[in-house]
């Protein structure tokens, strides 16, 4: 596990992966081939690839009759448009009709950098949760989101897959364990949970390493899939460490650290901390600048660990 | 079927929505009555279909994309066998088969959800580019309502079916002129309909939408067209066959009253050929 790696590049793997072994997949994009990594599919296996244009709505709406017809299609573009553009097409379309449809969310979160706000999503997990019937899932990493896309052509039903378009730590490797809905233990500790995901996981590690220092033990779990919530895993955190923080790059607003505090309001309440966009859109700026000026970094993470513990303690 | 009895068919069908539509004490009769004539040619003449057997591989595909007329679709599939017509009686009500709009899980022999206008024709494209795919030779018919065309979707479906020449795929709009604030020119007028289509790249069929011979025959004239989606634009009358319902926006989206609809059937009936 070292180097760095562009999530979106465990995206397009599966998918060669997916062509290469089957014929019902079909992967479509909207114009943005190159930065999803779909143009690897386009350049490879050009009979299971469709440019559908600068038309997000009708992507999702056609791939909705592949899944009709019984293939498989995987529907990619930037996050913000998939997620939110297209949202009634993949609600009333996708969702009530309960179809085997893929959604690949690509430049994912704020650190998407210079393109600016327009281009970042922050809500795409707020909207896809809400959706019945659909999977959402958050991967930590490239080798994360290859295991992510392969796994939902396993699943029967509409699935989410986000991430990001930097070349992020990799924190896990192929041998590491994923299973869709089953949250996975990073690092175990008992003073405090951390469910992270998406490139929070590493930034979580690196501050339950450093907080170790002053004898603080942290738990890292990597809460990958957002829905369905791995409730158990999640109300057994709460228990054992008795409080919670959250940290994603998303609205603390509507994602995984609602789906936990929603969880933990119902069944076991602590105290719980969110890392997140605090209900503002982003701006132009280097991905890195634009983490720390909002906060999605380890000296945030450590912040609302210490915060929370206070409260825990109160 | 014949002529003479698909146009019985269609008067049946005909009292079907109305009195369906009167039962639930609410509904759309102006643009599915509108429809009646071209849902009974697919159902009874033009689309392989297996009652028996709704979810049969060779079947052909129905997309409603105007979701709302939901009554002249579950009229077609009841007097089709795909479920007793009793069932009719039932629309809109808790725990129905017949949902307001319609819902694939709910009701055999129903293809696709829809209910959100301007999505249909994207969804018939993918049926159509699978079957394509899978050297499949079903056929996928999609029906539109013309002020449905003001969605932007249909504009991006349009340019998809005929970028990817998707000839079993024949799309068709019911070309009546209203919708429910008021008439499609007064609102946000189509323009030359037949040269948008064709300049978007279609084999274009013009027809009238309640003449049965001329409907059959605009459905197997886009069968043997190859190379280039076709569209039918059927010129229709909303309301068709009820003299206070036709061409008024008001009975887009109303139920008759029990005066009204006998009414309503009696002229109906009253036309009817010896």
């Amino acid at each position: 596990m070292s180097g760095k790696v562009p999530m979106r590049d465990g995206y397009g793997k599966a998918l060669l992966e997916l062509c290469e072994k089957r014929s019902d997949v079909m992967v479509l994009d909207a114009d943005v081939a190159k930065s999803t990594r779909t143009v690897w599919i386009r350049d490879r296996y050009p009979e299971h690839f469709l440019d559908m244009g600068i038309s997000e709505q009708d992507m999702v709406g056609t791939s909705a009759g592949l899944a009709l017809s019984g293939m498989v299609p995987f529907c990619s573009t930037y996050c913000v448009f998939l997620a939110g553009r297209a949202w009634d097409q993949i609600r009333t379309t996708v969702c009530y009709n309960k179809l085997n449809v893929k959604l690949g969310g690509a430049h994912a979160g704020i650190s998407v950098g210079p393109d600016g706000a327009t281009h970042q999503a922050l809500e795409d997990v707020a909207l896809m949760r809400v959706l019945p019937n659909m999977t959402v899932i958050v991967p930590c990493d490239a080798e994360e989101t290859r295991k992510a896309t392969l796994a939902m052509a396993e699943i029967s039903g509409p699935c989410f897959v986000r991430f990001g378009r930097e070349a992020v730590p990799l924190v896990t490797d192929e041998s590491t364990p994923f299973e869709v809905g089953k949250a996975r233990l990073c690092r175990d500790g008992s003073d405090v949970t951390v469910f992270a995901n998406g490139p929070m996981v590493y930034e979580a590690m690196n501050a339950a390493e450093a907080l170790a220092k002053e004898n603080i033990s942290v738990r890292v779990i990597d809460l990958h899939t957002v829905k369905p919530l791995d409730e158990e895993t999640v109300i057994r955190a709460a228990g054992e460490t008795g409080c919670i923080v959250t940290a994603e790059e998303h609205q603390v607003h509507g994602g995984m650290g609602s789906a936990v505090a929603e969880c933990l309001a119902a069944n076991c309440p602590v105290p719980v901390e969110m890392v997140g966009v605090q209900d503002s859109f982003g701006e132009s700026g280097q991905p890195q600048e634009l983490m720390d000026k909002y906060g999605l970094n380890q000296e945030n993470i450590e912040a609302k660990i210490r915060a929370v513990l206070k409260r825990k303690k109160a | 079927m014949n002529i003479q009895e698909l146009k019985e068919t269609a008067r049946t069908v005909r009292g079907d929505i109305l009195t369906m539509i009167h039962q639930a004490g609410s509904g759309h009769p102006g643009g599915s009555l509108s429809a009646a004539e071209i849902m009974t040619a697919l159902y009874f003449d033009v689309m392989k279909l297996d009652p028996k057997n709704p979810e049969w591989d060779g079947r052909d595909r129905f997309i409603l994309s105007k979701g709302h007329v939901a009554p002249v679709l579950y009229s077609v599939l009841a007097r089709r066998g795909f479920f007793p017509a009793q069932e009719l009686g039932t629309l809109r009500k808790l725990g129905s088969i017949l949902q307001g709009h319609p819902h694939k899980q709910s009701t055999p022999g129903l293809d696709c959800s829809s209910g959100s206008l301007g999505q249909g024709l994207s969804i018939a494209n993918g049926l159509a580019i699978g079957f394509k795919k899978q050297g499949k030779d079903n056929r996928v018919y999609c029906l539109m309502g013309d002020g449905e065309l003001q969605e932007g979707q249909i504009w991006e479906a349009v340019m998809t079916a005929a970028q990817l020449k998707l000839d079993n795929l024949c799309a068709i709009v019911d070309y009546n002129r209203v919708q429910l604030d008021g008439t499609v020119p007064e609102i946000k007028d189509l323009g030359d309909l037949c040269a948008k289509w064709h300049d978007f790249g279609w084999n274009v069929i013009e027809l009238d939408g309640h003449d049965m011979e001329q409907v059959t025959n605009a459905f197997r004239m886009a069968a043997s067209f190859k190379g280039k989606p076709s569209v039918l634009i059927a010129n229709t009358v909303k309301g068709k066959g009820v003299s206070f319902m036709e061409n008024d926006c008001n009975w887009h989206g109303n139920a008759p009253s029990a005066e009204q609809l006998e009414k309503a059937l009696a002229e109906i009936n009253g036309g009817k050929e010896a």
